[in-house]
């Protein structure tokens, strides 16, 4: 890792290069609220929790654009919880771009999917989950992957030497099980351990008003099982090996888009099905307005055991809305609710944001939990509705 | 905000479309080859690239810039739309994000956008053809590529406009989805460029005005340097100012495809 990192560097500051730097970034100020009292024991029982964020981007091109290098620390630090605070690197990679192909070394984000509720094929990168419980925050992968792009696709191959675990709220902090997660006693079911070579193959293409894409893994389980210490002061994660075979398909028709993702992995003790699949509608200038309001509506199922990682969107059925008002300063705001069929667990969640002026941003979110009985996934984190504002400055 | 009611405004929204979709008219040649003469003046570009700023302005004055770049990959085929590629890089908070269209004639444009934050590419529908492109006065139809049979023409007459002398050609959208009944041309007879576009709404109302301007000549390809879009229902206003365009830089068809927008930086 250090040495890529020193090969990238190298890469950004030679001077004999010439080329394009461009540098730009944000700050981030977040303050969230929570109106209950915390459900264990530990966490900070302060209403107000307090985060800073920054993200710097480097990028430089060299003159004929085949070469470019990539540079993003991310730095988080949170006022209440010491395992929130964070430092990243999002992206560190060099690549080479070729007429038909892209080589690339380093650190990298790779986004695979179509659905909004359930990001269920999207496997490469490991989830920030203290960062954020929706799983959309990830951490920088290392890998070597190559893309070749031909008349009837694109395959891409990712060779990932190294894992990145999955962050945790600590004791401090909310969003946690009963027990803190300990991230400094972490099991993996390989010998290898963080250093086991992941492998994953991904095949991408449309055809007409049809997207699909096909992808392997075999490697190092994202998503970990959480067993308690021998001593019971805490859970242990688990990283177990897992192949897994995923689909992608969006069928884009009008104003409809039309949506599925599924897996099929071989996990921990079986092999198990999951799926997630719906659509958005939009419709566009309501009311003879600029506004578009969009409809979503997806259902999750999962099929795994209780030996297998814990998953909340087994059989949940999730319904959302999108408001986007067009304007000047984009406005929108996105509200949706899910609701699990078997158990009855919900899960609401508005997201507000616009800019403000040229440079900064602000964002205002509500999410709750509710309807969890004991035993039921959610039920840690019936007291942990939270409201949170957050204000950016970019540069 | 009545949901039901909104519903029925789309509802009457579609069967006006139907109505302005009707069959190409065969006795009016003259505004076609108007048309068709100056959009071949164009033939032969290749590729292009061109930097500009898009300023908004509300009623009240009040300015806020976007600074993007167009990057355009001819398909000489009149049967085909062109490949572009449009790449923000203010504000600050949107930088990266890109649009990718391969623009039909008649049928609905393939479009995927880019969303940085999540490295997300995330194919969106194009029947959004009349609603505003990223809060400007200029609708999505505006802004993708022109293309001369998406439109049917009828010839109007000749005016004087400024130095030049002007023919004026009036055009309805063939293809679905427009918020236009219709849109009046002024192409002048010397250099067969566009010097000025009325938009009509659906009900037939003038709704906005396209001065384009400060044209360029580039070994024979024209270009206008300032599209100013001046909405007269609401008096908001979008410029579109260009910088220099470089042609024929050897772009190429990968380059227009959905998987290249994560690689774009």
């Amino acid at each position: 890792m250090r040495t890529l990192l020193l090969v990238i560097l190298l890469a950004v500051l030679s001077p004999a290069h010439g080329g394009e730097l461009d540098i730009s970034g944000s700050l981030e100020l977040q303050a969230r609220t929570f109106w209950h009292d915390p459900q264990w024991v530990d966490p900070d029982d302060q209403a107000l929790q307090g985060t800073v964020v920054s993200t710097t981007e480097i990028r430089w091109y060299n003159e004929e654009g085949k070469q470019r290098a990539v540079f993003i620390p991310y730095l988080r630090w949170d006022a209440t919880d010491d395992e929130r605070s964070l430092a990243d690197l999002r992206e560190a990679y060099w690549a080479f771009e070729g007429d038909d192909y892209e080589l690339l070394v380093g650190a990298n984000t790779v986004f695979w999917g179509v659905t909004e509720s359930l990001h269920l094929v999207d496997i490469i990168n490991q989830t920030d989950f203290a960062g954020d419980i929706d799983g959309e925050d990830k951490l920088g992968q290392p890998m070597l992957s190559l893309m070749l792009q031909r008349d009837w696709g694109e395959i891409s191959a990712f060779v990932m030497p190294y894992f990145r675990e999955r962050t945790f709220s600590g004791k401090d902090g909310r969003f946690r099980p009963p027990l803190p997660v300990d991230s400094e006693r972490v099991l993996y079911e390989s010998s290898d351990k963080e250093n086991h070579v992941d492998l994953a193959l991904r095949y991408s293409h449309y055809i007409g008003d049809i997207d699909v894409g096909l992808n392997v893994f075999s490697g190092t389980s994202r998503e970990p099982r959480l067993i308690p210490s021998a001593d019971g002061e805490s859970l242990l994660p688990v990283y177990d090996q897992i192949n897994q075979f995923g689909v992608d398909v969006q069928y884009t028709r009008d104003a409809w888009l039309w949506k599925l993702e599924a897996i099929a992995r071989d996990g921990v003790t079986h092999s198990f099905f999951a799926a997630v699949g719906g659509f958005e509608y939009t419709m566009y200038q309501v009311a003879e307005s600029s506004a578009d309001i969009g409809l979503l509506l997806e259902y999750q199922y999962d099929g795994r055991n209780e030996f297998e990682p814990v998953t909340i969107a087994d059989s949940d059925v999730f319904v959302g809305t999108r408001l986007a008002l067009n304007d000047i300063q984009d406005t929108a705001v996105l509200a949706g609710f899910s609701y699990d069929v078997d158990t009855g667990e919900t899960f609401v969640n508005i997201e507000a944001e616009r800019r403000f002026g040229e440079d900064w941003f602000g964002e205002f979110r509500v999410r709750a939990f509710s309807g969890a009985g004991p035993g039921d996934t959610t039920w840690w984190l019936q007291q942990d509705d939270y409201v949170q504002l957050s204000l950016s400055r970019h540069f | 905000m009545n949901l039901k009611k909104e519903t029925f405004a789309l509802l009457a929204g579609v069967l006006l479309m139907s109505v302005a979709h009707a069959p190409k008219a065969s006795d009016d040649t003259q505004g076609f080859d108007i048309a068709a003469r100056s959009d071949r003046t164009d033939v032969g570009f290749g590729d292009s690239v061109v930097e500009l700023q898009m300023v908004l302005r509300n009623a009240a004055g009040q300015e806020s810039t976007r600074a993007l770049r167009i990057v355009t990959l001819e398909k000489p085929d009149e049967t085909v739309g062109d490949k572009s590629l449009v790449v923000f890089e203010t504000p600050r908070d949107i930088e990266g994000t890109a649009l990718l269209s391969h623009a039909k004639i008649l049928d609905p444009d393939d479009q995927w956008l880019y969303l940085p934050a999540l490295k997300r590419v995330k194919r969106i529908s194009s029947s959004n053809k009349s609603g505003p492109f990223v809060g400007s006065e200029f609708a999505f139809e505006d802004f993708t590529a022109i293309e001369l049979n998406k439109f049917d023409y009828t010839y109007v007459g000749e005016v004087p406009c400024g130095d030049l002398t002007c023919d004026v050609l009036e055009r309805t959208p063939r293809y679905e989805n427009s918020g236009y009944k219709k849109q009046v041309s002024w192409v002048d007879q010397t250099d067969f460029q566009i010097r000025k576009v009325e938009f009509y709404d659906r009900r037939g109302d003038l709704l906005k005005v396209l001065d384009m301007g400060d044209y360029r000549n580039y070994d024979g390809i024209w270009r206008a340097h300032t599209l100013s879009m001046s909405n007269v229902q609401t008096n908001k206003q979008t410029d579109l100012i260009y910088g220099d365009y470089t042609f024929n830089t050897g772009l190429a068809e990968n380059d227009f495809v959905k998987g290249r927008l994560s690689r774009l930086r």
